[in-house]
């Protein structure tokens, strides 16, 4: 009997929504990936960082002001002993401009020492209104800086035949948008993301799939995990909110939130009701429907 | 002089010169920084043996904030 009662503690200790969430050759301890952008300041991107419970935060590479400086850089605001950071090839439209970010952030994580220098968001776009990617530049990047050692992690759509092709390629991750970037309108397509994740994880149950962008407010993440996503990328919902730290925490519940009922299992939609109640010994005669088994 | 592009802008300095002495001439902490010489990045232990001649192309990067 108390072995029983230690292997079920036990299972539901391994797939508690705390369990890491692992990429590449990197353990998570937070499911929740922030981005470190559009903040009002550093001191307020610092403190949001810090309420959503993440670990792992992404940042871009970006042409130093040689001549203009600001003063400020953001690694001044980032713990590098408690953050790994994620760099990203954000803004670039060919494979090739992407494989440069790739390479830069890389050699700016490796001097620095921070673990992420061995990973790459990688986002290669294919248009600057929708933001949306390009998935042949996507692919024939992925394909490079995996067989350059990179633990690619790459921004796509919802389409699941280029999710398949970006995994037979070498992504460690592949990281469907629920939306446009920025765009805060949640999950657009859920059925999309159900046939990625079905696609990704039929022969490869612990393969990571990460929702990334378009993500507007805390119930997007929870859907995102309720749907069986492994991991939630976001930035704007947070850095835009009116209160971005509070918007954190809200973000760092809803992930907890819908992990755990992932992991549940929710009960099948009907179309009619069901008494949570006993049906039997109501005082009250039913006008309709009384046919009802008893 | 020579001519140079800088991170997109034209640039001209007396004479070809290493990394390092490229990065010497403006006020830039060094650690921070990536930098490529022709779309080549060039390792920060190798700023003292790259050279940087007429019509090189340079970019010198640093990481901000980004999703």
């Amino acid at each position: 009997m108390s072995n029983i009662i230690n292997l079920q503690e036990s299972s539901l200790e391994s797939s508690s929504p705390e369990s890491p969430l692992i990429v590449g050759r990197h353990t998570l301890a937070s499911r929740l990936i922030v981005g470190t952008g559009r903040y009002d300041t550093m001191q307020q991107m610092k403190d949001s960082l810090d309420a959503s419970g993440a670990d792992c935060v992404t940042v871009a590479v970006r042409r130093e002001k040689l001549y203009e400086r600001g003063g400020q850089n953001i690694l001044d605001f980032l713990d590098l002993d408690r953050y790994t950071l994620l760099p990203n090839t954000a803004g670039c439209y060919t494979a090739v401009d992407a494989i440069r970010a790739a390479k830069l952030g890389r050699e700016i994580l490796r001097t620095l020492g921070n673990p992420g220098a061995d990973w790459v968001k990688l986002e290669v776009l294919g248009d600057s209104k929708t933001l949306l990617p390009d998935p042949a530049a996507t692919v024939e990047a992925c394909r490079e800086l995996a067989a350059e050692g990179f633990s690619v992690l790459c921004y796509t759509s919802d389409c699941p035949v280029t999710a398949r092709r970006l995994k037979e390629v070498g992504a460690a991750s592949v990281m469907p948008a629920g939306s446009p970037i920025g765009s805060g309108q949640g999950l657009l397509n859920p059925n999309n993301l159900r046939i990625v994740l079905e696609y990704l994880k039929e022969d490869d149950p612990n393969y990571p799939v990460i929702v990334d962008a378009g993500v507007g407010t805390a119930s997007d993440v929870s859907e995102a995990f309720e749907l069986g996503g492994d991991g939630v990328l976001l930035n704007t919902a947070i850095a835009h909110a009116r209160d971005p730290v509070r918007m954190a925490a809200a973000m760092k519940h809803a992930a907890i939130a819908g992990r755990h009922a992932f992991l549940a299992g929710r009960i099948p939609k009907r179309l009619y009701g069901t008494a949570s109640s006993p049906s039997e010994g109501v005082i009250s005669t039913r006008p309709y429907g009384s046919e009802t088994k008893e | 002089m020579i001519k140079i592009t800088v991170n997109g802008k034209a640039v001209q300095i007396e004479e070809p010169m290493t990394v390092q002495q490229l990065l010497d001439t403006v006020e830039v902490p060094p650690n921070y920084l990536a930098v490529e010489l022709n779309a080549d990045v060039v390792p920060r232990e190798e700023y003292g043996s790259h050279t940087v001649h007429d019509g090189d192309d340079v970019e010198v990067v640093t990481l901000v904030g980004g999703g």
